[in-house]
């Protein structure tokens, strides 16, 4: 197969990650060109072909040592070393193939929900898409920033604008929550991009830059809190249940299935790499353990009283996350590869949830448990892929769920027993409440009597569900294939921390950098391992840092009267503040069920006025 | 007894001709064993989906639910019936001819079949492959033979269902699982079989689905198996942390070098895989999702709640006998929880009235006794009683599930709401039942412990076994299990009481079911009596394979009549000795200890039988006298002792009190106070003050120049006034 992919007339490893990017945009055109009634056809077909060109990517990547593969990159924006250059990994290729799978089901699955619209709502699908896609794909720091925003629009209309009735609110609160945190990361990245020396966005030149413990933890503390906030991170979470309870059917399911992991492939493949310091750092890893395991755990408690089966899945979808943190701060091969493992399988198998939940709106317009019993009886075929589904997603062994939660654990056991035997707790919490919500669904008399025609899954239901259930169990069953793809890039991102291990000489050595960094006169004397400040010499050490050396501020406000960060401000944050008007605007004119393109140009227009 | 010594070799991978050779044997199609039960699986869920389907749509259409009443069984019967005994009839075959084999082979280690490599990253590597060996090969048997007569039984007992093809699914799916469980060669294996077992028992509890009380009991026997369930996880991260691996061979022989003999590590390995065994087999503080489990159809639970599935803590001990062995102090709780739960367990059983939970309460009585008999380090007594009582435990459920179904038409018949598993309301059964009378007094002789019955020579080993411990010269905690053996015995004459009593309540005195029903009792057919007969005799002979040598020339073993060969100790040698030989090390040789002051096995056995049969008649004569009255006309619940018994020491209550409730009530403070209250408070109001600050800022924005002008100088001399004082 592989040999086959590469003797094509155009090679498949030369334009796949490309086609990927724009053939979402190009079927967008082609939703929008052509009549709303065929937006859901064209959308579809153009989703499953990217799905079908994406699957090459199973053979034609080749996980060899653990870089990227496929890359490739062309100039950009030639002044700022902007660059547009793709490249996919082990651990984002099964992201990408959940993004092309996820879609296509997602506008599958909600084939008659939308009823309102449906030219702009298959656009902003396709938009996501292309956005999603290029987060995981993107390895040019700004075009990853770019693309990272990117996702936040669409997600924001389709919330906003096909959503239930507190959709407003749920839209704001989503978009202001990720807006605060992408921002702050902003600054972190054009901090690194000054800090570099190097004149370019590219992921080698961030890794290449020199950090000290100081400069690592803050830059952390910015990326940090825009990924934790994705993922979403206790305390950070509460726009989660709201966005999803609001969210039409595919926006949960893309919400769930991947605008989360964009936060947990952040901490893989930024943090890790970027801040190797920081994120071993004792008080560092301790929080973010503890915020881990409060996911686990606290979301489990506060999921099982929900009266809405949604938000009783989106509390599940932190707990899910839960994992995926405490997997990747175990710093250990087995907790990486849980932590991927469970970012898979929670794509699959809350998707599958969320789908099914909606199929269950479609059915009988209300989203509360108590409302069902006794489906079972009246729809098998769905009662049986509903069980399956919560099984895979509470981690029976032989489902998906399994395999992830096992190797995380098993992962943080190696590092943080305790942590491990606490959140192993969450596997009797999983039980106390999805169980329930089965019962009470799935399960109990037929007592109410608009239950009785709940009619069975359609065919084009079986279709979209087949996948997902043949998915939890084939990597339930045998995760091998996925577990070599991704083994390699997780002991490259491993390597470069051990390695700062070694360079601090050991977490005492990380402490005392930290404590050490002071500031005078407005730089930062470098003192960092402990070796070099036995022999003391401020000279020897300085040179070393390519900051110091070159004599640049590093300070972040006074960074920001360099011209350049100037220009990269105003051209950046633009969108954000586009975004945020059009977004108040939308939140005056929705209810009154205006349409949204003029609120658009209103808040164009605005932003405009005030800022020019 | 004495043990050969054996080298602890290398174990045996099939794929190895050199290894293979040496080992003399090539097991017979081993994947076939799980293949079986998972196409039949496969076939029958198909037919189910079907069958479902159907009766949905017809449910849909307002039509009748259950198209069929009784007379001939519909089509969607025809094939399940064939499907799932047909699997394990296959299944049995393979595992007899396997067993056969390995007879035949001078086999002293385990031949490990691997198939792929499950979970591998890392230094962790899980690999999907089974073990055959003495242990799992005799459990391997245990589960297809005695589950091939219940899923026979099961076609005449379910045979009015319309649910009849999903259950076979779930039934076969069940046995692939506890195959898994039991061939599994590493503790991964082990864990998806211990988990996919729960899940079918899940399943399967709540089998009638539409009744909230059995959704209940299923959903309580998953959540309280979990508990457990998070021991077995917990222990594997450990071994996985010890040794680097979870492979039964690799942890076995490296145990001794890896962990220090009554050192923490294996003292907590084995506590929590411990916590493990008691979720599965319903041991105390665990034990309270077995007597909801009878919700299920009867047959369910003769084979899942009490021939196989419930012994799976067991054999997991048994399983990991080396650790055990290495951790005494484990052995004492394992033997202590054993024996407490088989004392509270039988107490309760003394005053129930539904003749399932009598049953229950019996089957996790016996669980006791087998961790007993585990946590003496006496693995082989261990494993004979849960043979035995895989063999008249299951001929108990099958013989109260034929007079459930006998009561239960013909209470249905005579348009009576009765209960028809209340004892109560039964009585007398035994004219219109002979079969299933004989076939229980059978097996409940042999739970009793009457000679020469199958349960005498199990229960008895252990009771044995447990005395020589008490009295082994270094053992630590002598005086404890003297304390075990005394309960043991107590608990041996509950046994033989409850059981009598259920005996006289079911079968014998007047028949309580009312004049009308009394004319449908009936003998159960012939598909569900050949059942309990191959069980009566499996129940009258299952012990003779392990007739303790030192019983020849005694009355007890006839003089020689009965096969002393000690079969099963010798069979399970391989498996065993290693932990054996650690014990014996630690503590002296036990076979030398002579509990009873010398009287010897020979007058053990006898004063056993003997005070069991005295208890047996004892409470037939005083039992029988008594005139019990229907359900219906009972009076109020008792109080006292006896209301605390039949309240189950309230349990169930203290655990709702106690647990569910506050958990309950702290998720939805987490859910009001913490996420709603406080968090999105925070948020919300941040919100707001922003607004607010916009507000503010926007009154500034009057258009007038002046005010503009004004702003900007105080501006200006703001900063300046800062850089000048700055």
């Amino acid at each position: 197969m592989t040999d086959f992919l590469a003797s094509l007339p155009l090679p498949y490893q030369d334009w796949a990650l490309h086609a990927l990017i724009w053939l979402p945009l190009a079927g967008l055109l082609h939703v929008v060109a052509a009549p709303a009634e065929r937006a859901r056809h064209i959308a579809f077909r153009w989703s499953a072909a990217v799905f079908v060109a994406s699957l090459g990517l199973w053979w034609a990547f080749d996980p060899g040592p653990g870089g990227f593969a496929l890359e490739s990159s062309a100039s950009w924006i030639d002044s700022w070393g902007v660059r547009y250059a793709l490249g996919v990994d082990g651990i984002s290729i099964f992201m990408v193939l959940l993004t092309t799978l996820t879609t296509p089901i997602a506008i599958l699955g909600a084939w008659n929900y939308i009823d309102k619209r449906r030219k702009a709502f298959y656009s902003l699908m396709l938009l996501l898409q292309t956005g999603v896609t290029g987060v995981f794909l993107a390895t040019d720091i700004f075009l990853f920033y770019v693309f990272f925003e990117l996702t936040l629009i669409p997600m924001y209309f389709i919330v906003g604008i096909w959503g239930g009735e507190r959709r407003i609110y749920a839209a704001v609160k989503f978009f202001l929550y990720t807006a605060v945190g992408s921002l702050l990361m902003l600054v972190a990245i054009l901090y690194m991009y000054f800090a570099s020396g190097a004149e370019s966005f590219s992921y080698q030149a961030f890794l290449a830059t020199e950090l000290t413990m100081r400069e690592q933890l803050w830059l952390f503390a910015a990326f940090a809190l825009a990924f934790g906030i994705k993922v979403p991170v206790f305390p950070f979470h509460t726009w989660l249940p709201d966005a999803h309870v609001e969210a039409p059917t595919p926006g949960s399911v893309i919400l769930a299935s991947l605008l989360l992991k964009m936060g947990t492939y952040g901490f893989l493949r930024f943090l890790l790499p970027f801040f190797p310091g920081a994120v071993q750092h004792p008080t560092v890893v301790a929080i973010m353990l503890a915020l881990g395991l409060i996911g686990i755990v606290y979301a489990a408690w506060v999921a099982a009283v929900q009266p809405d089966a949604k938000k009783l899945v989106a509390y599940t979808s932190v707990a899910h996350m839960g994992f995926v943190v405490i997997g990747i701060f175990a710093l250990t091969v087995n907790g990486l590869q849980g932590g991927l493992m469970v970012m898979i399988s929670h794509g699959v198998s809350t998707g599958a949830l969320f789908l099914l939940l909606g199929m269950m709106y479609e059915r009988r317009h209300t989203r509360l448990i108590e409302d069902f019993g006794g489906i079972g009886r009246v729809a098998p075929l769905f009662a049986t892929v509903f069980v399956i589904t919560a099984l895979a997603s509470i981690g029976l062994p032989g489902t998906s769920g399994f395999i992830g939660e096992f190797l995380a654990l098993i992962g943080v056991f190696e590092t943080h027993a305790v942590v491990a035997v606490v959140a192993t707790t969450g596997v009797i919490f999983a039980a106390y409440y999805m169980l329930p919500m089965v019962q009470r669904i799935v399960f109990n008399p037929l007592d109410n009597p608009e239950n009785r025609a709940f009619p069975d899954l359609s065919r084009r239901e079986k279709v979209v569900l087949g996948p997902l259930v043949a998915l939890m169990i084939w990597i339930g069953v045998h995760p091998a294939p996925f577990l070599t793809r991704m083994e390699p890039s997780v002991g490259v991102v491993l390597e470069r921390v051990e390695a700062a291990r070694v360079g601090m000489g050991g977490r005492a050595g990380a402490m005392e950098a930290v404590a050490d960094p002071d500031v005078e006169g407005g730089r930062f004397r470098v003192d960092e391992a402990p070796e070099e400040e036995g022999a003391g010499s401020d000279e020897a050490a300085a040179p070393a840092r390519g900051l110091a050396a070159r004599g640049q501020t590093p300070s972040g406000i006074r960074a920001a009267m360099h011209p350049r960060w100037n220009a990269a401000l105003c051209v950046a944050p633009c969108p954000n503040s586009w975004a945020i008007r059009a977004a108040a605007r939308l939140a005056c004119t929705a209810p009154r069920r205006s349409r949204c393109a003029p609120g658009i140009v209103h808040g164009l227009r605005d932003a405009g006025t005030e800022e020019g | 007894m004495e043990f050969a010594a054996f080298a602890p070799g290398p174990y045996t991978v099939v794929q190895d001709p050199a290894v293979q050779e040496a080992a003399g044997w090539e097991p017979f199609l081993p994947g076939l064993l799980l293949l079986l039960p998972l196409a039949g699986f496969i076939a029958n869920g198909w037919l189910a989906l079907r069958a479902a389907s159907r009766s949905a749509s017809a449910l849909r259409t307002g039509a009748d639910p259950d198209p069929f009443q009784g007379a001939t069984p519909p089509r969607t019967h025809r094939w399940p019936t064939w499907i799932g005994p047909g699997a394990l009839l296959l299944a049995f075959l393979v595992a007899m001819a396997n067993f056969v084999g390995m007879s035949g082979a001078d086999l002293h280690a385990p031949v490990v079949v691997p198939y792929w490599s499950w979970i591998a990253t890392g230094s962790l590597e899980i690999s999907a492959a089974i073990q055959l060996d003495q242990l799992s090969m005799l459990m391997t048997l245990v589960v297809t033979g005695v589950g091939f007569l219940i899923h026979l039984f099961s076609v005449g007992y379910m045979r009015e269902d319309p649910g009849y093809p999903r259950y076979f699914a779930y039934l076969n799916l069940f046995v692939f699982f506890m195959l898994i469980l039991v061939l599994g060669a590493n503790y991964g294996m082990m864990f998806v079989g211990w988990e996919g077992v729960g899940l079918c028992s899940y399943l399967l509890i709540g089998f009638w689905f539409t009744d909230r009380e059995k959704a209940d009991a299923g959903k309580k026997a998953f959540i309280v198996n979990r508990i457990g369930d998070f021991g077995f996880l917990v222990a594997m991260f450990l071994l996985f942390g010890v040794f680097g691996t979870l492979d039964f061979q690799t942890i076995f022989a490296g145990a001794e070098q890896q962990m220090v003999a009554g050192g923490a590590t294996v003292t907590l390995v084995t506590l929590l895989l411990m916590l493990g065994a008691a979720g599965k087999s319903a041991q105390l503080p665990l034990h309270i999702w077995l007597p909801d489990a009878m919700a299920g159809p009867t047959p369910v639970s003769a084979l899942i709640h009490a021939a196989t599935m419930v012994t799976a803590g067991v054999y997991m001990v048994a399983r990991s006998s080396v650790l055990y062995a290495m951790a005494p102090a484990s052995q004492a709780v394992v033997a202590g929880i054993g024996v407490l739960t088989a004392l509270v367990a039988a107490t309760i059983a003394l005053r129930q009235h539904d003749i399932k939970k009598v049953l229950a309460y019996s089957t996790i009585s016996q669980l006791g006794f087998m961790f007993l008999g585990a946590g003496i380090g006496a693995f082989t007594a261990a494993i004979f009683h849960l043979m035995t009582h895989a063999f008249f435990k299951a001929l108990l459920f099958l013989g109260a599930g034929a007079a459930i179904h006998s009561m239960h038409h013909a209470l249905h018949r005579a348009g009576s709401h009765a209960d028809p598993q209340d004892m109560r309301n039964m009585g007398g059964l035994k004219t219109p039942m002979r079969t299933a009378w004989i076939a229980m007094w059978i097996a409940t002789l042999a739970i009793a412990g009457i000679w020469p019955l199958a349960g005498f020579f199990s229960k008895d080993e252990i009771i044995w076994y447990t005395a020589a411990w008490a009295g082994a010269p270094d053992n630590p905690f002598g005086g404890l299990y003297t304390v075990y053996w005394i309960v043991a015995i107590l608990t041996a004459m509950l046994t033989a009481f409850y059981m009598t009593r259920l005996m006289v309540m079911t079968f014998h005195g007047r028949s309580r079911v009312g004049a009308q029903a009394r004319a449908h009792l009936h003998e159960a057919p012939r598909v569900m009596t050949i059942p309990l007969i191959v069980l009566a005799v499996l129940s009258v002979f299952g012990g003779w394979i392990n007739v303790p040598a030192a019983l020849r020339e005694s009355v007890p073993g006839l003089y020689g009549v009965l096969p002393m060969s000690e079969w099963l100790h010798h069979w399970l040698e391989p498996v065993t000795h290693r932990a054996t030989e650690l014990q014996t090390a630690a503590l002296g040789d036990k076979a030398h200890a002579d509990p009873l002051a010398g009287l010897g096995e020979v007058a053990w056995a006898l004063m056993s039988t003997l005070a069991a049969a005295l208890v047996v008649v004892w409470a037939f004569r005083r039992l029988s006298a008594r005139r019990y009255a229907p359900a219906a006309e009972s009076g109020p619940p008792p109080g006292g002792l006896r209301g605390f018994l039949a309240n189950k020491w309230y349990f169930d209550e203290i655990y709702d009190r106690g647990i569910v409730r506050p958990l309950v009530a702290l998720s939805r403070w987490c859910w009001r106070a913490v996420d709603a209250a406080i968090i999105d408070g925070t948020v919300n109001l941040v919100g707001y003050a922003t607004r607010l600050a916009g507000f503010a800022a926007s009154l500034f924005q009057t258009g007038q120049a002046t005010t503009y002008a004004f702003a900007l100088t105080l501006g200006v001399l703001l900063i300046l006034g800062a850089a000048v004082l700055l």
